[in-house]
Order: structure tokens, then C-alpha cells, then sequence
């Protein structure tokens, strides 16, 4: 009856394939300046970005690593390759992607849901995108949809692109921020201009393929005034028995009145070191809805922040982890309220099992200034057996009385009457336990974009599998 | 006729505490039987035991089902096997709608796929039966139903699985009386179209005045006390359980 996980590998063959990369391309690892200056080169950066790059370094350096969280003594930053030279320039044309890394995205599912259901796709192979497309029809409204590299350069958008770019998240914020100030590299520039709302969503998608390789892209979405954006993220990488690393970093800017869902499925191996960070800003009315699944990596922190800093911006998160064996997977979510009237609202599920830890952190901050505002926090967790752990760790702080805050937190364990219930109805043990947990995730899994919410589930179905006994 | 069910000599409980003691008990196909006695008497316990609940350890003696030893099956294997219990307080399952879940077992106790249309169809006209508004096929399985709502909800699924034996626990308990006779209604459909085996376990006469019994069991402290026809449930209904207590169990 006993069998043992060893199928979650297996199954993962979509994600696992993987092609050789040529050594040539890779900048030596570690961080250095010189490696640094090598990277600013092979981009292109024009001087501001060199400076920035360098300044970052030093403030790298001088950062105490993080201490509070799970550990990440298995990671040696300094054997981390930061860039991988493209083999191929940013293309337009699907049909000019090289072979071996388009078969890598149609295996994924890309550009297949583009065709399908996107307004615009992105993809990241390594470290640099290899593809970029927008419809026409988007192109024409006036969205901007590229790779930073690219917009830094263009007149157009040189000057927005300096004057946001690691604002929201400075180099000082940690340090593996300002690693990403240092050795960022790819990513994606989006500009939604006034008024302008895309009713279908855009996607990018990074793909880390080198091994012993670290991922550094950078997201810069901003919202104009009375405009909508849904935008899409998808990430994953093959196993190696060396460990990688993903700091990447999003910056949100979301105007008055306009509103930004943001949805990412990260799905790392399970040696993946994911420290990344994301942070929303939204003005007067505006509004960020985050919808986070996170399945994969070895250790992750991801608190996506919202800042929300006009009269009546709200913020919704909505948030999965999933836990197995040898993961310790910290996550949460922080919300800033900055102005009268704001609101926000978090409702997470998480999910350990065979070992997994799941910790989730909740932080709301309630200004001085924020009178009438009202925040509602709730998290569930879920563990299927006795030796996964869950923790729930909720921050509070209010320096106004004038508000309205909330918070609710269930830990529980899969219950033998609910399993009992269900496989008396002729549903097997791992059925019966894939239902619930499915059931769980339920109003969680109904945010997703739907090609992630089937792989959510098929996930669930996969992990489930073997965890008996 | 042939036995549907057959348990030999059965001893059962939880660890270090015997709950059922000799128990032998055969029901033929077709049948209706009673499982009667006080709260406490271990009615629930072998109901449960019968459909393989993992809190209960079989020490002793067997369960034969359809001719095979089912004694350590697991509770899906039996439930393949055509064995089902209406449980005494069903499980809710949030997440899980009562039509998706039901479409799912059905699968599995079947073995094969079934079409959305044949599935919807099938399910709609057993709601009838029941009195149910359609609106139930949408709302997470048991998850807020008041008791009525599960018993009905139980019924349901007894009429959509058709098991060979069907075990009721208390499937009586907590309802009105036009409760009684909507759920009653859904047995008796059952007992015809499916020519459906029958075990009732309940303290209480409501559910019984509507249906056609063949024997009574009545248990005390976990043993067979006294067995007879249709008739001794109503008699025992009228005088109470005082006179088959065998005293030396009460210690």
C-alpha cells in the first residue's frame, strides 16, 4: 500500500526536460565588479543603469544576509552564475525562436495559450527573453509591452523607465534586492496609457534552464489613470542537483482609478532557492488584486506588498502554497494603508504535506492618516499528516482608531472521518484526500487564470500521490 | 435465498476496548432488517464496522459479503462491492459540490464514465423523489445543510448509487414527520427499484411505521440480545428495552 513520492519527479517531466547550454555563455559565477561591468556590457545599459548596477554591489556587500526565516545555507551565492549570454537576440516571430528553446515554451504551453487567450506573451529563457509579441490591436491603444532593456533605450520611455525603476523596491529594502539592483537582467516593461483598459490578459513567462544558474528578471508595470491591465506570470525551472536561485523583482504602479490583477504561478524544482519581491503602490481609487500560487522551490519568501496610498485604493490578495517533502515554503502578504478609506482584504490557503513547512505571514499596517479604512485577513491551513508543519504568523499594527481590521486563522488536519465519509462512497484513499485538499483550494483555485487552475489541480492530484501511509 | 451478508462470530472495538461481542447476523437479498436498541448499545459501532471504518479493529470472526470474506477490505472496496451507509452525521466537505462529488463516486463504483447529460438527468429525478430543490446539486456537499438537508442528502445518494446493501444509521433522527415520509419515500423507491437490501439502525418507530420489516435485532452493551420478525419491533417500541437487559452485563 505504501508508496513513496518518488512519481512527483516523474510527472513532473514537462518541467524537467531540459537542454544543454553551451559553457561559453556563461559569465564566470559570483559577484563581482568586473562581472558586473561584464553584464552591464554585454546589455548595453546606458551609464545611469552601469552606476546603478555598481551601487548596488556595494550596498549588496555592506547587507547582512536575511536571518529571520527559513534557511538558506544551501545556497552559495558566489557559485551562482548571474548571466548566461542569449543565444539568440529578443525576437517577434515565433518561427525565429531557436528550436530547442521553443520546443521548451510549446511544451509549457506557450505560445499555444497566446494563440489562444492572451493579448500579448513574453518569454524568458535564462536570463535574457527570446520572444515578445502583442496584438496588433494592443499595440494601436498604446500599451507598451517589452522587455526593459529594450524600452530603456527607446526616447520614449527612457525617462519613465529611470524614474521608476527600483523606486517601489530600492537596493536597500535587503539584500538580495540589491543583488537584483546589480545583476537584473530581463524581465518585462508594461505601460497601459489613460483610459485604456485590456480586457484580455497579458502573460510572460521565465524559464530558468541553466543549471547551477541564477534567475534576475525584473517586472515594471505601470498604470495610468482609469486604466486595466490583468497580467499573467507564470515560472519554472527543471531539477539539478545544483541549487538555483530566482530574485526577481516587481514593481507595480497603479494609478487613480485604474486596476491591476496580477496572477503568478511559480513552480520551481524543488532545489530552487526563490527570494523574490513584489510591491504595489496604487493611488487615489486604484486597485491591485494579487493572486499568488506557489508549488514549487526548495526555500521561498514572497510577501507581494500594497501600498495603497490615495483615499479609497483597495487591495485584494489571494493567495496558495503548497508544501511537500524538503520544501519550506515562507510566504504571505503585506499591506500598507497609507490614505482614509482604503481597504484591503487577504484570503490564503495553505497546504503541507510529507514533511513540507508552510509559514505564512501576514503584515497590515493602518496609518495615522487612514481613518475609515478596513482591512480583513484570512488564512487557512491544511496538513495532511503528522510530520508537516504549519505556522500562521499575523502582524497587526493600527495607529488610528477610526479603522475596521479583521483577522482569521485556521490550522487544521485532514480529517479520518472526512476520508472515511468519502471512500465509503467508493472513492479510494488518494481520491478521497485529493477531494478535500481540492475542495480547500476551491475558492482560491477559482482566481486562477484557468489553464493554471487545471494545473493546480491536476498538481494536487499528482502530489497526493503516494502521500499515503 | 442466498445470504447477502453474513457475519460470523464478530468481535470488534477500539484498541483496548471491546465494543461488539459474538455478533452473527445474516441478511438475505431483498431484505429489510432493524438494528434496535439503546443509545450506547453499538447499533452505530457495527454499522460502521460493516462499511469498514478505519476507527473500529475487527478481532474476531468475519464479514462475508456476496460469498467473499470482505473482514479487512478497505471501506471503497466494500462500497464497490455494493455495500453503503447512510451515516448518522454526514461529513461536510467544503469546496466539493454535492452533483460533482456524486458524479465522481458514481464513477468509481461503477468503473465507468458517465455523460453530464445521462449524469444531470438521472440526478434530477431522484431529487424529485426527494422533495429537493435542484439548487442542492450546486452547494458544497453537506456544508451547511441543516440535518434534515443531509438525511435528504444521504437518501440521494443511496438512490443514486443503488448499492446491494444499504446500512441507514439513524437516517431518522432530527427530522419532522413530512421528513420522515419524503426520506421514506426515497427508501422505498429504493427497496423496489433496486430490489435493495436493507439495514436500519434506530432508537425510534417513526421511520419504521412506513416500512415492510422483515427481522429485528436487538442489541445490548454490544451483543445480539433477542432476534425475531417484523412484529417484535413494534412490540418493542410499545414496552421499551428494560426486559431483554441482561443484567450481568451492566457491571
Amino acid at each position: 500500500m505504501k508508496e513513496k513520492t518518488q512519481l512527483n519527479d516523474i510527472d513532473r517531466s514537462i518541467y524537467d526536460f531540459r537542454y544543454d547550454e553551451d559553457k561559453e555563455d556563461f559569465l564566470d559565477s559570483g559577484i563581482t565588479p568586473d562581472i558586473i561591468k561584464e553584464i552591464s556590457q554585454e546589455k548595453n545599459d546606458p551609464q545611469w543603469m552601469r552606476e546603478f548596477r555598481l551601487s548596488s554591489l556595494e550596498i549588496y556587500k555592506k547587507t547582512p544576509m536575511v536571518k529571520w526565516g527559513p534557511s538558506i545555507d544551501g545556497l552559495d551565492v558566489n557559485n551562482i552564475v548571474t548571466y548566461i549570454r542569449p543565444k539568440s537576440r529578443m525576437n517577434t516571430e515565433w518561427d525565429n525562436v531557436p528550436d530547442n528553446i521553443k520546443e521548451t515554451f510549446e511544451k509549457l504551453g506557450i505560445p499555444k495559450a497566446e494563440r489562444e487567450s492572451l493579448a500579448g506573451v513574453g518569454a524568458q529563457y535564462d536570463s535574457e527573453l527570446v520572444y515578445h509579441n502583442v496584438r496588433k490591436e494592443v499595440a494601436q491603444s498604446g500599451v507598451v509591452y517589452t522587455d526593459l532593456e529594450s524600452a530603456m533605450h527607446d526616447p520614449l520611455y527612457a525617462d519613465i523607465i529611470r524614474s521608476h525603476f527600483m523606486k517601489l523596491v530600492p537596493p536597500t529594502d535587503h539584500k538580495f534586492a540589491a543583488l537584483h539592483g546589480a545583476v537584473w537582467s530581463g524581465g518585462s516593461f508594461v505601460y497601459v496609457p489613460k483610459g485604456v483598459h485590456l480586457d484580455i490578459p497579458l502573460q510572460s513567462y521565465f524559464r530558468l534552464n541553466a543549471k547551477g544558474a541564477g534567475q534576475f528578471e525584473h517586472t515594471l508595470i505601470i498604470l495610468e489613470e482609469d486604466s486595466s491591465l490583468h497580467f499573467i506570470e507564470g515560472c519554472s525551472a527543471p531539477k539539478y542537483y545544483e541549487a538555483g536561485l530566482h530574485a526577481g523583482c516587481v514593481e507595480l504602479f497603479v494609478g487613480k482609478n485604474a486596476k491591476l490583477r496580477y496572477s503568478t504561478i511559480e513552480n520551481w524544482s524543488k532545489n530552487m532557492f526563490n527570494l523574490n519581491t513584489k510591491r504595489a503602490i496604487v493611488e487615489e481609487n486604484g486597485r491591485i488584486e494579487w493572486v499568488s500560487g506557489s508549488f514549487g522551490s526548495h526555500v521561498s519568501y514572497l510577501y507581494p506588498m500594497s501600498i495603497l496610498n490615495g483615499r479609497k485604493a483597495s487591495a485584494e490578495f489571494t493567495g496558495i502554497t503548497f508544501a511537500g517533502e524538503g520544501q519550506n515554503l515562507d510566504t504571505g502578504a503585506k499591506i500598507v494603508h497609507n490614505a482614509p478609506e482604503t481597504s484591503s482584504y487577504m484570503n490564503t490557503k495553505s497546504i503541507s504535506k510529507s514533511g513540507g513547512i508552510s509559514t505564512f505571514r501576514s503584515a497590515v499596517t493602518i496609518n495615522e492618516k487612514a481613518e475609515g479604512s478596513r482591512s480583513s485577513v484570512s488564512c487557512e491551513s491544511l496538513m495532511l499528516d503528522r510530520i508537516s508543519r504549519s505556522d500562521t504568523i499575523p502582524v497587526i499594527d493600527v495607529k488610528t482608531d477610526k479603522c475596521d481590521v479583521g483577522h482569521e486563522a485556521k490550522i487544521g488536519r485532514i480529517s479520518d472521518e472526512a476520508v472515511f465519509y468519502l471512500m465509503s462512497r467508493g472513492l479510494d484513499e488518494e481520491n478521497a484526500k485529493a477531494m478535500i485538499v481540492r475542495g480547500f483550494a476551491d475558492n482560491v483555485s477559482k482566481e486562477l487564470p484557468l489553464e493554471y487552475a487545471v494545473e493546480m489541480n491536476n498538481l494536487i492530484g499528482l502530489e497526493m500521490h503516494g502521500s499515503i501511509g | 435465498m442466498a445470504e447477502l451478508l453474513e457475519i460470523r462470530s464478530l468481535n470488534a472495538g477500539i484498541e483496548g476496548k471491546e465494543l461488539l461481542h459474538d455478533i452473527s447476523l445474516s441478511v438475505s437479498q431483498g431484505e429489510t432488517h432493524v438494528l434496535m436498541g439503546q443509545n450506547g448499545a453499538g447499533k452505530s459501532t457495527l454499522g460502521s464496522t460493516i462499511m469498514g471504518s478505519p476507527e473500529y479493529k475487527v478481532t474476531k470472526g468475519s464479514i462475508i459479503f456476496d460469498g467473499e470474506d470482505i473482514t479487512l477490505d478497505s471501506p471503497d472496496k466494500r462500497a464497490v462491492k455494493g455495500i453503503f451507509m447512510s451515516f448518522q452525521n454526514p461529513v461536510e466537505i467544503p469546496g466539493i459540490t454535492l452533483s460533482e462529488f456524486l458524479r465522481n463516486a458514481l464513477e468509481h463504483i461503477t468503473g465507468e464514465k458517465i455523460k453530464l447529460w445521462d449524469f444531470k438527468k438521472k440526478l434530477n429525478s431522484a431529487m424529485e423523489i426527494l422533495d429537493m430543490d435542484r439548487s442542492y446539486a450546486d452547494r458544497e456537499l453537506n456544508t451547511g445543510f441543516s440535518g434534515g438537508e443531509k438525511k435528504k442528502a444521504e437518501i440521494l445518494q443511496l438512490l443514486m448509487l443503488r448499492p446491494r446493501l444499504a446500512i441507514l444509521d439513524e437516517t431518522d433522527s432530527g427530522l419532522d414527520v413530512d421528513a420522515v415520509k419524503t426520506v421514506s419515500r426515497g427508501i422505498e423507491e429504493y427497496r423496489k427499484n433496486s430490489s435493495g437490501t436493507l439495514i436500519i439502525i434506530t432508537h425510534n418507530s417513526r421511520i419504521l411505521d412506513e416500512v415492510h420489516l422483515d427481522k429485528t435485532h436487538i442489541l445490548m452493551n454490544g451483543r445480539i440480545v433477542k432476534e425475531g420478525d417484523g412484529s417484535l419491533a413494534a412490540h418493542v417500541l410499545e414496552n421499551g428495552f428494560e426486559k431483554y437487559i441482561n443484567k450481568d452485563d451492566i457491571a
